[in-house]
């Protein structure tokens, strides 16, 4: 039931594999951190890189820009488990943290617009458009930033409607608004250091070039908002689709939980149905709360948790299993997975005790399952020879296909089943963790 | 640690129970009367972060059993907070998500259990993290042992913390196995107290260790 396999990297049809940008944790647009998840480098790395070759002429600043405006931001939709979303939507669980606090990205930022002084005065020299375009760059990275938080807070918001205010400022508060603020009056003191500087020339050429650099602020400011609002569109559609199909599931469950809850009205008096309906609806719903997709047998982990479903479902004993890495269940590994439901089914039957737990560690060189139980225990030497249980089903079984099967057991002492199955001949499985 | 733990108490370990539904917190406070008599007792509730932050610092208990998910942030939130240096804290979840149990744990959490675990248990999980010690499910074992997996150079072990040593990993192994500490014990002829040793190393490596496997393995579940 537990699994400790990633769902996340998980076994899932081959997509092409896209760049984001990471809103999750920006200092400015979250690019590097995006750029450093992609290529699979520490972040570090990427921004350094960043910052290095803004000094190349500020083709790092222009990159980064570019890539701000051009990359999507990733993890939006993000999907987790129901559980945990609705967990994280009615804040019980701990919310992302504002990265601007530790002194690391104000530094960072800070030699950034060191870096876009620097790059310009290499290109253009100390001249007229200057300290404009250093101004107006500063005011047009904060709009962004503003526009990549709004961002997220209308997809985190649940209510639906898009409100022109909140699309803008987001859920407000006073980073939001200082942002704005700052960044329209870069904008404007650009503008205005512009005109100030430009003010000796002949008349119609600063007309021109105000007009023309109030356009590109424009079309650059409002630009992102566009291409991402068409973005949020097509991600709304999935987003929807996904919505229903939850639907779907929650109805599905909301009725087999009603289900079971009249079943167990009517067995009040049967101690023993009441607690396998419980536990198998227990087993439902938390599968489906915070586990993602891990229900298919198409894995070793996920096999043994079928099998414990099945034989919980079956017989009155509650089956814990932990397994550790996973592979995909092949024909060499059916009979691990056989071996260990007669075990788990050997505790039902005959240990006296309604526990069993199952331990499964999947490495390279072998599966390793353990059964173990609290039970009667008893004496290996005294199982008639005709008890052709353990050593049929259990032990040669797993002998035959070329593993190993040890049975531990003493009376009062529990049992315990070691099941070893040796993965050499699959050297090439992949291994999902 | 356990240089934060208070000098063993004269009376029964005084608890705080924090849990958004009203229903379980009566539940626990139930059994915990039923089994932890003398031993355990229930001095205040607490229904989201700030009660919770609000009744610990008033309190001052020595174990507080918080709830994974909370309104206000989380349990981590409250451990954030730290309202009182000498409390330790034991998750108590109905979530096994991995991201839950280890951020959890990562938070400052001495131990974890689901609330599936019987009276008798919690008793004993409680009067353990009391002591100083730390308490791993078999799933948080597995968890633990997942999160390192791969590392088993044990030529290296000594001098990286985010490495479990061979010895380490055979305790987290046995306790993912449904062991009890005694039965790890014997099984791996060392003492109770050995255990207990390697239990802690675990926990702290896990609360410390911020690079390697651990580290990739939890910034791929976005814990970090």
């Amino acid at each position: 039931m537990s699994h400790t396999t990633t769902s996340a990297a998980g076994p899932r049809p081959a997509q092409p594999r896209r760049a984001h940008r990471d809103t999750t944790s920006p200092i400015a647009g979250g690019v590097a951190a995006g750029l450093a998840a992609h290529l699979a480098v520490p972040v570090l790395w990427v921004r350094v890189f960043f910052v290095a070759t803004a000094f190349l002429g500020g083709f790092g600043l222009l990159l980064y820009a570019g890539l701000w405006i051009f990359l999507p931001s990733g993890q939006a939709f993000e999907v987790s488990t129901p559980g945990l979303e609705s967990a994280t939507r009615t804040g019980k669980r701990p919310g992302r943290r504002s990265r601007l606090r530790d002194a690391g990205p104000a530094i960072a930022l800070g030699a950034l617009f060191f870096g876009v002084v620097l790059g310009f005065e290499g290109i253009f020299g100390q001249g007229v458009l200057f300290w404009p375009v250093v101004l107006g760059v500063a005011g047009i990275g904060l709009l962004w930033r503003q526009a990549d938080e709004a961002q997220r807070e209308r997809w985190v918001d649940s209510s639906g409607r898009i409100d022109p205010f909140r699309a803008v400022f987001g859920n407000g508060g006073w980073a939001a608004y200082t942002r704005i603020a700052a960044g329209l009056g870069l904008v404007l003191t650009a503008l205005l250091v512009f005109a100030v500087a430009a003010g000796q020339a002949s008349f119609a050429v600063p007309v021109l070039v105000a007009g023309l650099l109030g356009l590109l602020g424009l079309a650059l400011v409002v630009g992102p908002w566009v291409v991402r609002l068409v973005d949020d569109l097509g991600a709304e559609r999935a987003e929807r689709v996904r919505t229903q199909e939850r639907a779907d599931m929650a109805a599905h469950l909301h009725d087999s939980v009603l289900q079971t809850l009249a079943l167990i009205q009517k067995n009040s008096h049967d101690a023993t149905t009441v607690a396998r309906l419980a536990r198998s609806q227990e087993r439902d719903l938390r599968q489906w709360l915070f586990e993602a997709d891990t229900a298919d047998a198409t894995t070793l982990a996920g096999a043994l948790k079928e099998m414990a479903a099945d034989v919980e479902s079956q017989h009155p004993v509650v089956v814990d299993v932990v397994t550790v890495g996973d592979c995909d269940l092949d024909e060499a590994l059916r009979p691990i997975v056989l071996a260990t439901r007669e075990a788990v089914v050997n505790v039902a039957k005959h240990a006296g005790t309604q526990r069993a737990d199952v331990f499964a560690e999947t490495s390279d060189a072998a599966v390793d399952v353990f059964v173990r139980d609290r039970g009667a225990g008893f004496d290996l030497d005294e199982v008639a020879a005709d008890r052709q249980g353990v050593r049929s089903s259990i032990v040669d079984r797993m002998v035959r296909h070329g593993g190993r099967a040890d049975v531990r057991s003493a009376p009062g002492e529990g049992t315990e089943v070691r099941l070893h199955m040796p993965r050499t001949s699959h050297p090439t499985d992949q291994e999902h963790r | 640690m356990t240089e934060t733990v208070p000098s063993a108490p004269a009376g029964p370990v005084r608890v705080v129970l924090v849990d958004d539904h009203a229903m379980f917190r009566a539940g626990v406070r139930a059994e915990l009367a039923a089994s932890g008599a003398g031993v355990v007792e229930v001095v205040g509730e607490a229904a989201d972060a700030d009660a919770a932050v609000e009744v610990v610092h008033r309190l001052r208990p020595q174990v507080v059993l918080l709830d994974v998910h909370l309104p206000g942030g989380g349990g981590v939130e409250v451990m954030r907070r730290q309202p009182s240096p000498e409390t330790l804290y034991l998750a108590l979840s109905v979530s096994d998500a991995a991201e839950d149990v280890i951020g959890t744990i990562r938070g400052g959490a001495r131990g974890y259990v689901t609330k599936t675990i019987t009276g008798p248990e919690l008793v004993d999980a409680i009067t353990r993290v009391s002591g100083g010690d730390a308490v791993f499910s078999p799933r948080l074992a597995g968890f633990v042992l997942d999160a390192f997996a791969g590392s088993i150079d044990v030529a290296a072990v000594d001098e990286d913390l985010d490495r479990l040593t061979e010895r380490e990993r055979e305790v987290m192994r046995l306790i993912a196995r449904g062991y009890a500490y005694k039965e790890v014990a014997k099984e791996l002829f060392i003492s109770v107290k050995t255990v207990e040793t390697h239990m802690s190393s675990v926990l702290r490596k896990l609360q410390l260790s911020s690079r390697h496997e651990l580290t990739k393995w939890a910034s791929d579940r976005r814990l970090l």
